[in-house]
């Protein structure tokens, strides 16, 4: 299975996704554990991790003793940080570790062991104990994948594999592109397929989703991390963009030996789950035995050898047989030019692909573009604007900030994102044949005089 | 047409968003022989709506032209009529997010209000989930109804006449989701805990003051809900425009010769003066922007 595991403390989750294997180490935020243990158990249970590695089930509802803290000041004015306060050497508490002392035990150690703690106060010592629990208890949960968890560990731990993607700029995109069950949807992503997963665990299962991939095979790996069932498989499609002109202008040729030269190129990221659903069946068939005896071990080796080779290239024939079915399909799909939507996030320029790709939506649907950086999506609305066929163009980006709420203690949380990439978004009308001009210029900007009082009113109202 | 299913064509009873420019739309819905007025003029329903496409212009009768677009929650919530305060695409993209909808969640809400975040969760859990919305203001709830008919969704919904904080949403053990955005949630949270299924879920509480925020959190945390995490969403729009900015003129260099050289390609003479000037392709803010709507709260109740 796949799943992910988190290291939480109190408001802090951290995320990573793991296949699990059994008896393999996996690392994680410094902390050495096998996950043999947590298979069979449901999901969202939390584990401690022992000296040894391994997971030992918590039970739900176990709080812990409370530490005991024996008093507290009033506030800092007596404390001073001199570095010596704590009694207790590195060694002193390497050797506890060793002799099996559970985290809150040592924590215990630790404030039993500093002669400034009782004059914290309370808050102060309430921080102390929490930065302590981070580092000496090891409690990890292990959740179930869905597009929330996924995009906040993608943005938290490999925001280079996705853009910069933030998890509430992807909130926008899947809500304003209308991403729901049933629909058709084109999405054309570099976001190691979180943005498809997360499409498609909007769709269901029902509906299609065509995922255009540059160069040798789509990238899967963020989606199969969703683990979705395997019937939303059947929805998902994949069309290679350098077929895309030729499907355009009619010229689609879907031959064997087009695909050849093609599978010879596959991007370095593909999985061998992604590309052929059949490829699973594959690995695990065997070969059929051979029914004749060859007294001469040479010949014996020739006819095997000889078989191998025949087996390989049936093999190889169903599975280009297999993609060119999937290739039809996919174009099938497309050349209706009648997608319910379009979702774009890369790091290919925003605007070529826009273009291309909007002729394969339906008119008055919405297409959404994300890109880590505002000019070449300033390029889009220009281009946009002056082609025509689309309204509503809105380019924005999304401001979050994260509070820590306690008693007397609520404030904003001091690190900040800075920044999580923009946004383009629109709807489709039927192209005009000529671009508008005169007086209705319904799709030009207004100008920088023409802003009234009532306009501004109308931003600070909507911010849909 | 529906709010949770797309359709080509539009028919009689359809619920349609009018476009008529730069942030100006409106709903209509489709009557045989009805007539709707606007700026451009009247747009007859039967000659110029029924059976057309959607996306579609359609000329009005002083000779201006709009656009027919098929509704979605997103233009609902920019365009529907307001019984209360609303909540905004921004924040109900991230309740979204954040609460793991998707087709199949079964979702409790209160207070339905104007419906705005109702018909995005209805779109998001269609065709198999279920929303159970309540809300305790008699009209407000049979309008909600009402809507949800006229929208085709009422089969995925429930409304609830009834104060949440006292009777709950109507259901219990049966909510992957519970969305509070009412005056006092910590009031509703054991309610809101009785909703979820065993296995648990995800809650949202959206307020708009701090305090409420701080008494909300408290109950979660009593109420053994984990995860408890507030935050605050904008959008900031940037409107795209050409900018024309002037070069200075610091005279002639040595040698007298005035230096025309200019190595940008968007260099031009403005029309009137003889200072050359450039201009940008840029994107600026707004005068104001929407600087607060609400605090979001989110946080998970485990299984048990």
């Amino acid at each position: 299975g796949i799943e992910t595991g988190t290291r939480s403390t109190q408001m802090i989750c951290i995320t990573v996704k793991c296949n699990i294997l059994y008896r393999t180490k996996m690392i994680f935020e410094k902390q050495w554990m096998f996950m043999d243990n947590s298979v069979g158990e449901l999901y969202g249970s939390t584990f401690e991790v022992d000296s040894g590695g391994k997971l030992i089930l918590r039970k739900p509802n176990n709080t812990e003793d409370p530490t005991d803290t024996k008093g507290a000041g009033l506030d800092n004015r007596h404390i001073v940080d001199d570095g010596k306060s704590q009694k207790l050497t590195r060694d002193d508490i390497e050797s506890l570790k060793e002799q099996g002392l559970k985290g809150q035990e040592i924590i215990q150690q630790l404030i039993d062991n500093s002669t400034t703690f009782r004059d914290k106060t309370e808050f102060a010592q309430e921080k102390y104990i929490k930065k302590k629990k981070k580092k000496y208890e090891s409690n990890v949960t292990v959740l179930k994948p869905t597009s929330r968890i996924l995009a906040m560990m993608y943005h938290g731990r490999e925001p280079g594999k996705v853009c910069h993607l933030r998890y509430d700029t992807l909130a926008q995109m899947l809500t304003i592109g209308n991403i729901h069950a049933g629909s058709k949807v084109v999405v054309f992503e570099t976001c190691a397929g979180l943005v498809l997963g997360s499409v498609m665990e909007r769709m269901g299962g029902h509906g299609s989703v065509i995922q255009l991939y540059p160069g040798g095979g789509p990238v899967r790996a963020g989606m199969e991390s969703f683990g979705f069932p395997s019937h939303f498989h059947n929805t998902l499609h994949e069309f290679p963009l350098c077929k895309v002109n030729a499907l355009l202008s009619g010229t689609l040729n879907v031959s064997e030996k087009d695909l050849d030269s093609q599978s010879n190129g596959r991007s370095d990221e593909q999985g061998s789950s992604s590309q052929v659903s059949t490829d699973r069946g594959d690995e695990s068939s065997s070969e059929p035995q051979s029914m004749e005896v060859s007294t001469d071990p040479a010949e014996a080796k020739k006819k095997e050898d000889s078989e191998k080779l025949r087996e390989q290239k049936v093999k190889k024939r169903v599975r280009m047989e297999e993609k060119r079915k999937r290739l039809a399909a996919a174009a099938a799909l497309l050349e209706g030019q009648n997608a319910d939507g379009l979702v774009i996030a890369s790091r290919f320029h925003p605007c070529p692909v826009l273009l291309g790709l909007l002729k394969f939506v339906a008119p008055s649907r919405p297409f959404v573009v994300y890109c880590q950086y505002r000019e070449p999506l300033i390029e889009c609305y220009t281009k946009l604007r002056e082609q025509g066929g689309a309204v509503s163009l809105r380019l924005t980006d999304s401001w979050l900030r994260h509070y820590q709420v306690l008693p007397n203690r609520t404030h904003p949380v001091l690190l900040m994102s800075g920044g999580g990439g923009y946004l383009l978004s629109g709807i489709t009308v039927t192209a005009d044949a000529a671009a508008t001009s005169g007086s209705q210029q319904k799709s030009g900007e207004p100008a920088a005089k023409r802003i009234k009082l009532d306009e501004i009113k109308s931003t600070s109202d909507s911010s849909a | 047409m529906s709010f949770v299913e797309y359709s080509e064509f539009i028919q009689e009873g359809d619920v349609v968003i009018i476009f008529l420019g730069h942030d100006s739309m409106m709903p209509i819905k489709v009557e045989a022989g009805a007539q709707t007025q606007t700026r451009y003029g009247a747009i007859r329903h039967s000659s110029d709506l029924i059976g057309r496409r959607f996306g579609s212009k359609v000329t009005c009768s002083k000779g201006g032209w709009v656009y027919v677009l098929h509704p979605t929650p997103e233009l609902w919530t920019v365009n529907l009529p307001h019984r209360t305060q609303i909540l905004y695409t921004t924040d109900i993209a991230n309740i979204t997010l954040m609460l793991d909808l998707k087709p199949g969640s079964i979702v409790c809400e209160s207070g339905t209000g104007s419906g705005s975040l109702s018909h995005a969760i209805l779109r998001t859990i269609a065709p198999s989930g279920h929303l159970h919305t309540v809300e305790f203001h008699a009209q407000r709830a049979e309008k909600a109804a009402q809507e949800f008919k006229e929208h085709k969704v009422a089969h995925l919904v429930t409304v609830r006449n009834q104060d949440v904080c006292k009777e709950g949403f109507g259901v219990v053990g049966v909510a992957d989701a519970v969305f509070l955005d009412i005056p006092s949630p910590w009031e509703a949270v054991t309610h809101a805990k009785k909703a979820f299924k065993r296995k648990g879920g995800r809650l949202c509480s959206f307020s708009p003051c701090i305090e409420q925020v701080q008494r909300t959190c408290e109950a979660l945390l009593e109420q053994g809900f984990e995860e408890i995490c507030t935050v605050e969403v904008l959008q900031r729009v940037h409107d795209v425009r050409s900018v024309t900015l002037h070069l200075p003129d610091f005279g002639p260099e040595d040698g007298g010769a005035e230096s025309a050289k200019m190595a940008s390609e968007e260099v031009l003479l403005a029309a009137n003066s003889s200072h050359p000037s450039v201009t940008c392709r840029t994107a600026t803010a707004p005068r104001e922007m929407a600087g607060h709507t609400g605090y979001l709260t989110f946080a998970t109740k485990p299984r048990g």
